[in-house]
């Protein structure tokens, strides 16, 4: 039985009545009936009373949708830029190279969804049905869930603050039909905050495979993984790796390999190595990497042949090893 | 028009101007933005006071890039004392830092909160910190458009006249829509943008001297162009600079009384200043504050003079 029997409307971010006050802060927002434009709009009763209340009765829903999802997989990082969302597009799309696979990549990225963007499918749209709402397909075993489908424009910001988001990453799994999946891959924003907290306790019955930590070479990253991994620790979550993003990069002229993020107090390696936690690889910054993702396309697929896809290649083997699906 | 006086408004009364650094995606270098621009308003005047807070409460950088990891932070009868970059320098200090990397026991305990907890951290940041007078007060922000940024703006609202902002990105299409959103944001709230920079534009091949697109190029200047706004600079990849501010040098002093500790420790960044002004970024820096100071509301040009 599928736990959603009447479709659910997808949620404007910025709904606004038609007879709103000029400045309404939209009845999605955290300032809905309570910013001074409600004062004496016909709606701020409504507006104000929609407080969060009790125990969350999307748990069993979740519960139930997840059924269907075999490994659940969180690409964490501390520090922002470091290459979550371009690690999880390669994992998404090395795993869908698979035919008999079903992937899904589920981006809570609420304020800044870039894997829309990332995976070509900016433009998208999704739509609602009797299942639920239907994941935006990149190919036909392949489908993916973004804040980014659900935005009028891409110029839009959601200031939402963390209630909200919850509600949403709530939704993102109860309400959307991931079908049967293989492998469900949640990019998630940096930090170790509202957002993270939620999809573990919202995945808690059901279990995450484990997660996969991103960062950069320098100290000022390892120092937010560092804490990443601390967090991992304290709500209870297998770390399967430690990728190390942007390590040294090539001269196209003179092919000579420098360190533009200095691996300072010993990089990804040395961390590894106090905390335990494997390496799975390092991958070299590649310019095209970069421009692979502003324009959407595989860069597993344009540059096969490239050091940085056999580096995203064996890393991704590695996980597969380590969850015993190789 | 007198807003009501809150203990924000009461702390920042004498804070000139208030400069928030923001961007929509992360790691585009908002932190290190933000410790430039404090370090180049520092060197902008023998007399400029800076402060520099960092409400990244999940990821602060901030004490890093400063070379003020370790330092904790004192309690007065007149609220928390902020940890001064400068405290060796000559005559009085006048970089003084504040983060939640200060309140931390080590550095790999991780700050996990939701919200309201949040908001009440920045709440006492903004009203508990005795700052002093200060000409300038730097906000670094952590990504996106969430809790942190709509606290700080409900908090500063007494003070926002007093208040605007630098958006930082850098040039690769998935940070220019960021930055859009955060763009969007600053204008949701009437937050007025002071210009963009541009970072991380092309990396200088230190063997050949070849310029690499790292992460594209000229992106920024042409979003800003678009959106009518001020573009103060692009600043390539300096990796003199990230060796810097990551602190390479300096290990992590082992000393028996806590006297020679925070000797060392304030050694360490005072040295920094003197380092930073000798980098390639540096230079371009100045030029990007000279053209902030000049968006400023209300400085007296005669007061500022920017130092060639």
């Amino acid at each position: 039985m599928l736990a959603v029997q009447q479709s659910t409307p997808i949620p404007d971010p910025l709904s606004v009545p038609s007879n709103a006050p000029e400045h309404c802060p939209g009845t999605e927002s955290e300032l809905a009936g309570k910013a001074d434009a409600c004062n004496g709009c016909a709606n701020q009763s409504i507006c104000a009373s929609n407080t969060p209340k009790g125990p969350d009765p999307a748990l069993p829903l979740i519960r139930e949708r997840m059924t269907s999802v075999k490994r659940k997989i969180l690409v964490l990082s501390g520090k922002g830029g470091v290459g979550k969302s371009t690690f999880t597009a390669q994992l998404g799309w090395a795993f869908a190279a698979d035919d008999q696979l079903q992937t899904g990549i589920m981006d809570v990225d609420i304020c800044g969804p870039s894997i829309p963007t990332i995976l070509g499918i900016a433009s998208e749209q999704v739509h609602s049905s009797s299942s639920g709402w239907s994941p935006v397909y990149v190919q036909d075993n392949l489908g993916v869930m973004s804040v980014g489908f659900m935005l009028p424009s891409s110029r839009d910001a959601i200031m939402w603050r963390g209630p909200k988001k919850n509600g949403l990453i709530s939704q993102f799994l109860k309400d959307v039909d991931w079908g049967n999946l293989d492998y469900l891959v949640i990019d998630t924003p940096p930090g170790t905050s509202d957002e993270h907290l939620s999809v573990v306790q919202y995945l808690k019955e059901s279990g995450i495979d484990g997660a996969v930590l991103i960062t950069t070479p320098q100290e000022v990253a390892l120092q937010d993984v560092r804490r990443e991994i601390d967090f991992c620790r304290k709500v209870g979550i297998r770390v399967l790796g430690l990728v190390e993003n942007m390590s040294g990069f090539v001269c196209p002229g003179c092919k000579t390999e420098s360190q533009i993020f200095k691996p300072s107090t010993g990089g990804a390696e040395k961390l590894a190595q106090e905390t335990g936690v494997e390496l799975l690889g390092k991958v070299p910054l590649d310019p095209r990497i970069g421009k692979s993702a502003d324009y959407g396309v595989s860069f597993l697929d344009e540059y096969p042949e490239s050091p940085a896809s056999t580096a995203y290649l064996d890393i991704i083997d590695k996980i597969k090893q380590i969850l015993g699906d190789s | 028009m007198a807003a009501p006086e809150t203990p924000v408004s009461r702390r920042l009364r004498s804070v000139k101007h208030i400069i928030i650094v923001c961007s929509g995606k992360g790691g585009v270098g908002k932190s290190s933005v933000s410790a430039q621009l404090a370090l180049s308003l520092h060197a902008s005047s023998p007399t400029a006071r800076v402060g520099i807070l960092d409400v990244d409460l999940t990821g602060p950088s901030i004490p890093r890039m400063l070379g003020l990891d370790g330092h904790g932070v004192h309690q007065s009868s007149d609220g928390w004392v902020p940890v001064y970059a400068d405290a060796r320098g000559a005559g009085e200090p006048r970089l003084s830092c504040m983060s939640v990397g200060f309140l931390l026991k080590k550095k790999g305990d991780s700050v996990v909160w939701r919200g309201p907890k949040k908001n009440a951290m920045i709440r006492q940041f903004l009203s508990d910190v005795r700052w002093g007078e200060l000409d300038y007060l730097i906000i670094d922000t952590p990504p996106g458009t969430s809790d942190e940024h709509l606290s700080l703006l409900e908090h500063l609202a007494p003070v926002q006249s007093r208040l605007s902002a630098v958006i930082v990105t850098t040039p690769q299409a998935v940070a220019l829509l960021d930055a859009m959103k955060c763009l969007s944001f600053t204008r949701a709230v009437t937050l007025p943008v002071l210009g963009l920079i541009e970072n991380m534009s092309g990396y200088v091949c230190p063997c050949c001297g070849e310029i690499s697109n790292v992460f594209s190029t000229g992106g920024g200047e042409e979003m800003a162009r678009r959106e009518g706004l001020p573009f103060l600079g692009s600043m390539p990849v300096d990796t003199e600079l990230v060796t810097l501010l990551d602190a390479a040098e300096s290990n992590e002093p082992d000393l028996d009384t806590e006297k020679d500790r925070d000797d060392t420790l304030r050694s360490r960044s005072f040295e920094l200043l003197q380092r930073y002004r000798k980098t390639s970024s540096a230079k371009l820096f100045e030029t990007i504050v000279a053209k902030l100071i000049q968006t400023l509301p209300g400085v007296e040009q005669a007061g500022v003079a920017v130092s060639a």
